[in-house]
C-alpha cells in the first residue's frame, strides 16, 4: 500500500507515444485530471484554463506542470519582441556595459533579434524603416499561429495595405489575437550549406526564472529546405525555399523521410570547424547560448515563478553568412510528432532526459525543495546557465578552460557580475 | 628579373640561384612535388620489365583483373542496348542550357532511372576475389590449423602484429592521439595545445613530408583540410580551377550512360544519409567530373585496371571525343569516399582536386584486383589473418555458423569505412591513411571492430544475427580500438 501512494499519477492531454512511453517505463500511474495527479504534461490551451482567474487552480506541493502560466510572454512573437526591447532599455539605463552601442547606435551585445514590428500597433513606424531600406524584404508572422502558418514575405509596401487601414481605423481598439502579426526584416542572407538553408532547433528546460536555471539539450539539429536557396525576388512566394519548418518541408517533393532533413548540430560544429576554424565556430556557439540565457533573462522578471512549473522549449535560431545567430522564436510546445525513426529516438530521450530533471528520482514531488540535480541525472543535458551558481562565485571546480566544451557558464558568470569580461568572443 | 641586378656575379649564379629558390619558397614547393610523386608512383622495376609489370607483377592477377573489366564492360554494354541509350552522346543545345542553369541543384532532378540497375553488387567483386587462385602454388598439405580458414586463398604475403606494430608506431599507448587524448576528460595541455601548434606550424611551413608524419596522430578539424590538401600538394593554382571548368563544360556538353548510373547511386546512398544528404548537390557535380578526366588515365600505369574506353557516338576513334570507364562502374563507393570530403571542402574545384587525387593515391585500389599491399586482396587476407591468429575462437565459431567474417567486414573496407562511421570518426581514420600512406589500417580497424564485439559474436548462431551485432558503428571510437587491438592486446 505504501509502494502504491508513492507512485506518480500522471495525466497529459497530448496524445503522443514519446510521451507515454516515459511515463509508463517509470511505472507511473496513469489518471484522469479531476483525479488527484502530480504530473500533468498539458497542451498550451489547458495552462491557459489552470491558470486562468476565473478558474483559480491552486496546485499543491505535490503537483509539477510543463508549462509556465505565463509562457507566452517568452513564446508569443509580438512578447517576446517587447520584452527583450525593454529589457535592453532597462539594462541600457543602469548603464550596464552589456548594452554598449555601437557607432551606428546598434548594440554590440544584445542585437540578437531581427527588427521586428508588431502590426497593426506600429505600422508607422514600419513604414519609416521600411524606407530606409526600400530593397529589403520583411516577413509577416501571425502571433499566435505555429507550424509555418500564415507566413509570407513582403519586399514591397503595397503587399501589407490591409494592416495599414486597419491601423488607422482601430488605434484605440486592442486587435483579437488571432489577427495581430509581426513583421520582421528577414535574415536574406542566410548561412547556406550544400547551398541550401537551415535553421537550429535547440531545446532549453528552465526549472525556475528567479534564479534562473537552465539547461540545453546537446543534442539539437539543423532543419534543413529541401529546394536550393535563393534571395531571388521570383522566388518570395516559394515557401519551400524560405521556411524550414518541417510541417511545411515535408510536403515539398524532394521530402525525405529517411532523415527528415535534419542534421545534428554535431555535424554543424564538425563542418564549421573544418571550414571555417575553431575560434570562429566556438564564437559562435558561445553567442547562441548567450542569446538564449539572455531571451530568458529579459522574461524572468515578468514571468510568473510558479515553483509548480517547468518547461522546455524550443528555441529557433537563422544563422547568417557571417556567422552570427538570430534569435527567430521560442515555441512553448516544441512539436513531439517524430517525422522519422531518428527523430522517435531523439524526442524519446528528450522527454525522458526532462523527466529525470523535473521530477527527480521519479518520486512523487515536493515543490517545496528547489535543489539542483546533480550531474549524472542530465542525460544529453548540460547546464547553460544556473544564477545561483554564478553568484556564489564559487571555484572553478571540473570546468574546463575550453571554449568549445564548456556550455558557456564561465564566459556568461563573467558576464553577469557586469565585468565587461566577454573572453570568450572579443 | 632579379637576375638583371648588378650583384648577380656570374661566379656565385649557382649558389645565388639555390638561395633565391629557398627564400622565394620554390625549393619547399619542389620538395612537396618530389615527395608527392614518391609517395604515389611505385619504385622502379627492372629496366627489362615490360610495362604489365608495374602495373602488376603477377601474371594471375592480371588476368583476373582483366576478366572482371570484361565482365563489367559487357554488363554496361548489355543495358546499353536493352535501354537504347549510347555509352555516350552529345547533348542537345537545350538540354545544355537546362543542365548548365540545373547545375547546383541536380539534386532535385526527378529522371526515371528505375530502368538503370547498378552493374554489380560488394558481393559479386568479393565472389570474383574468392576465386582467385595462384596456379604455380601448390598446397598439397592436408587441412590443418595452420591452414588459412578465411575467404581469401591466394598465398600473399600479409604483416603481422609485431609488424604493424613497428609501422603503426606513431599510434602506440605512449604516444598522444586525437580521437583519445582530446576527450572532455584530458586536460588540453597534456597533448592537445601543443599538437595544435605544432600542426600550425607544419601549415606555415608548407612542408608536405612533416604534415604526412604530422598527421598520423590525428589533425586537429580546424587544420585538417590544409593538412591534407598540403599532403596531396594540391595548392590553389588558376590553372585548376579552369580545368575544374572545363571538365564542367564536358559534362554539359556529352552525355554519358554512367550519369545516370551515378545519379541513381547518389540518390539511394548519399541522399538517405544523416550526414552527408546536405552535400548531394556537390557529389554530382564531382562525380559527373570525375568521370570525364582524362588525367585519372596516369594512374593507370601503376594500378592493375585498364580502363574500359569508349567514344562519343559518331565519333569513333577520335581521341579527343574519348571518354573512359573508370573501372568502378559501381559508384557507391566512389560516393561514399566523396561525401566526407564535402565536410571539408566548400568549392567544388578544390573538393573535386583533393577527391581525384585521394582515388588516385589510394581508393582506386579498393576496386580493383593486384597483389599490392594496400590493394582490396592484400586488405581481405590481412584481415583474415589478424582474426584468425588473435581471434581464433571468434573466427572458428563464425565460420561454422555460416558467418565468415569476410562476408560482413567487406563493405566497410571496400568503402573505406564511409557511411559506416560517424563523420568526425571516419575522419580521424582517414588521417591515418594519408598518415601512413597506406589502407592497411583499414583492416586492422575491421579486425578491432570483430574483437570489441567479440563477446555478443560468441553468442549469435546464424550470419544473420552477426550482421545485426555490426550492423551499427556509428557509435565507436576509432582510435581507442585501433590502439587496444594493437598494443593492448595479449597476442
Amino acid at each position: 500500500f505504501r509502494i502504491m501512494a508513492g507512485k506518480v499519477k500522471w495525466v497529459t492531454d497530448i496524445e503522443k507515444s514519446v510521451l507515454i512511453n516515459n511515463f509508463e517505463k517509470r511505472g507511473w500511474i496513469q489518471v484522469t485530471e479531476n483525479e488527484d495527479w502530480n504530473f500533468y504534461w498539458m497542451s498550451v490551451q489547458t495552462i491557459r484554463n489552470v491558470f486562468s482567474v476565473e478558474t483559480g487552480y491552486r496546485l499543491s506541493d505535490d503537483q509539477i506542470v510543463n508549462h509556465f502560466p505565463n509562457h507566452y510572454e517568452l513564446t508569443r512573437k509580438d512578447l517576446m519582441v517587447k520584452n527583450i526591447k525593454r529589457y535592453r532599455k532597462e539594462l541600457e539605463k543602469e548603464g550596464s556595459p552589456l548594452a554598449e552601442k555601437d557607432e551606428n547606435g546598434k548594440y554590440i551585445y544584445l542585437d540578437f533579434v531581427p527588427v521586428t514590428f508588431m502590426l497593426p500597433a506600429d505600422y508607422n513606424l514600419f513604414v519609416e524603416e521600411f524606407r530606409k531600406n526600400p530593397s529589403s524584404t520583411w516577413i509577416m508572422k501571425p502571433c499566435g499561429k505555429a507550424q509555418g502558418k500564415g507566413i509570407f514575405l513582403i519586399n514591397k509596401l503595397s503587399q501589407i495595405k490591409k494592416w495599414s487601414r486597419d491601423s488607422k481605423t482601430s488605434s484605440f481598439v486592442s486587435q483579437s489575437s488571432k489577427e495581430a502579426y509581426v513583421i520582421s526584416l528577414y535574415i536574406s542572407n542566410p548561412l547556406l550549406i550544400g547551398g541550401k538553408k537551415f535553421d537550429l532547433r535547440l531545446y532549453v528546460l528552465v526549472s525556475t526564472y528567479r534564479p534562473l536555471r537552465c539547461y540545453m539539450y546537446k543534442l539539437g539539429f539543423c532543419r534543413f529546405c529541401t529546394v536550393k536557396y535563393t534571395p531571388s525576388t521570383s522566388e518570395l512566394d516559394n515557401m519551400f525555399v524560405h521556411l524550414t519548418n518541417v510541417a511545411i518541408q515535408k510536403h515539398g517533393d524532394d521530402y525525405n523521410h529517411i532523415h527528415g532533413g535534419k542534421w545534428a548540430v554535431s555535424n554543424l560544429r564538425l563542418y564549421l570547424e573544418s571550414t571555417r576554424g575553431k575560434e570562429v565556430t566556438n564564437k559562435l556557439f558561445d553567442e547562441i547560448h548567450w542569446i538564449i540565457v539572455q531571451s530568458l533573462k529579459a522574461v524572468a522578471p515578468v514571468m510568473n515563478n510558479d515553483k509548480h512549473c517547468f518547461e522546455c522549449y524550443g528555441y529557433d535560431i537563422i544563422i547568417d553568412d557571417k556567422l552570427k545567430p538570430w534569435l527567430i522564436e521560442v515555441n512553448a510546445s516544441p512539436s513531439l510528432t517524430s517525422s522519422t525513426a531518428n527523430d522517435r529516438i531523439l524526442k524519446y530521450n528528450l522527454i525522458n532526459d526532462t523527466l529525470n530533471i523535473a521530477v527527480p528520482n521519479g518520486e512523487i514531488p515536493d515543490c517545496k525543495c528547489n535543489k539542483s540535480p546533480p550531474k549524472e541525472v542530465l542525460g544529453n543535458y548540460e547546464v547553460l546557465y544556473d544564477e545561483e551558481m554564478a553568484q556564489s562565485d564559487g571555484p572553478d571546480r571540473d570546468l574546463r578552460s575550453r571554449p568549445g566544451q564548456s556550455t558557456g557558464v564561465k564566459g556568461n558568470r563573467a558576464r553577469d557580475s557586469g565585468k565587461p569580461v566577454l573572453t570568450t568572443w572579443k | 628579373v632579379s637576375l638583371r641586378k648588378p650583384e648577380i656575379k656570374l661566379e656565385s649564379l649557382k649558389e645565388d640561384i639555390k638561395d633565391f629558390l629557398k627564400t622565394s619558397g620554390w625549393e619547399k614547393k619542389l620538395q612537396n612535388a618530389v615527395y608527392s610523386e614518391l609517395n604515389v608512383f611505385p619504385s622502379p622495376c627492372h629496366p627489362a620489365a615490360p610495362p604489365e609489370h608495374m602495373k602488376e607483377p603477377l601474371a594471375y592477377m592480371r588476368k583476373a583483373q582483366g576478366s572482371w573489366e570484361k565482365r563489367i564492360l559487357k554488363s554496361l554494354n548489355s543495358m546499353c542496348t536493352e535501354l537504347s541509350i549510347p555509352l555516350a552522346q552529345k547533348r542537345p543545345v537545350s538540354e545544355q542550357k537546362e543542365l548548365l542553369n540545373k547545375w547546383n541543384e541536380m539534386g532535385t532532378d526527378e529522371p526515371d532511372l528505375s530502368l538503370f540497375r547498378p552493374v554489380y553488387a560488394p558481393k559479386d567483386f568479393l565472389e570474383v576475389l574468392m576465386n582467385l587462385r595462384n596456379p604455380n602454388y601448390e598446397n598439397g598439405e592436408q587441412p590443418s590449423f595452420r591452414s588459412h580458414l578465411g575467404l581469401i586463398q591466394v598465398p600473399l604475403k600479409v604483416k603481422d602484429i609485431p609488424e604493424l606494430k613497428e609501422d603503426f608506431s606513431e599510434l602506440s599507448l605512449n604516444t598522444g592521439q586525437l580521437g583519445i587524448d582530446d576527450s572532455a576528460q584530458v586536460p588540453p595541455e597534456f597533448f592537445e595545445n601543443e599538437h595544435v601548434r605544432v600542426g600550425q606550424k607544419v601549415l606555415a611551413e608548407q612542408d608536405s613530408a612533416a604534415a604526412q608524419q604530422y598527421v598520423r596522430q590525428g589533425c586537429p578539424t580546424a587544420l585538417r583540410a590544409d593538412l591534407w590538401a598540403l599532403i596531396l600538394n594540391i595548392s590553389n593554382q588558376p590553372e585548376d580551377i579552369l580545368y575544374y571548368e572545363q571538365l564542367k563544360s564536358n559534362v554539359i556538353q556529352h552525355d554519358l550512360l554512367v550519369d545516370s548510373l551515378i545519379y541513381k547511386d547518389v540518390k539511394l546512398t548519399a541522399s538517405n544519409d544523416d550526414y552527408y544528404f546536405v552535400f548531394e548537390d556537390y557529389l554530382y557535380q564531382v562525380l559527373l567530373c570525375f568521370s570525364r578526366d582524362t588525367s585519372v588515365l596516369e594512374h593507370f600505369t601503376y594500378s592493375s585496371a585498364t580502363p574500359p574506353k569508349s567514344y562519343i557516338r559518331g565519333k569513333l576513334g577520335m581521341e579527343e571525343y574519348a571518354v573512359f570507364y573508370p573501372p568502378n562502374v559501381n559508384y557507391n563507393s566512389f560516393i561514399l569516399s566523396v561525401a566526407p570530403l564535402c565536410f571539408l571542402y566548400h568549392e567544388p574545384p578544390k573538393l573535386y582536386q583533393i577527391f581525384r587525387e585521394m582515388y588516385v593515391r589510394f581508393f582506386f585500389r579498393l576496386h580493383s584486383i593486384s597483389s599490392h599491399p594496400s590493394g582490396i586482396v592484400s586488405l581481405c587476407l590481412l584481415f583474415e589473418t589478424l582474426l584468425q591468429t588473435h581471434l581464433p575462437q571468434l573466427f572458428y565459431h563464425l565460420r561454422e555458423i555460416g558467418a565468415q567474417p569476410l562476408r560482413i567486414s567487406f563493405k566497410w573496407m571496400v568503402r573505406a569505412f564511409s557511411g559506416y562511421l560517424a563523420t568526425d570518426q571516419l575522419l580521424l581514420l582517414w588521417d591515418r591513411i594519408l598518415g601512413y600512406n597506406s589502407l592497411e589500417i583499414l583492416a586492422v580497424l575491421a579486425a578491432a571492430v570483430f574483437a570489441f564485439r567479440a563477446v555478443n559474436l560468441m553468442e549469435v548462431t546464424s550470419l544473420a544475427a552477426a550482421e545485426a551485432v555490426l550492423a551499427d558503428l556509428s557509435t565507436l571510437k576509432v582510435m581507442p580500438l585501433l590502439q587496444i587491438f594493437l598494443f593492448a592486446t595479449v597476442t
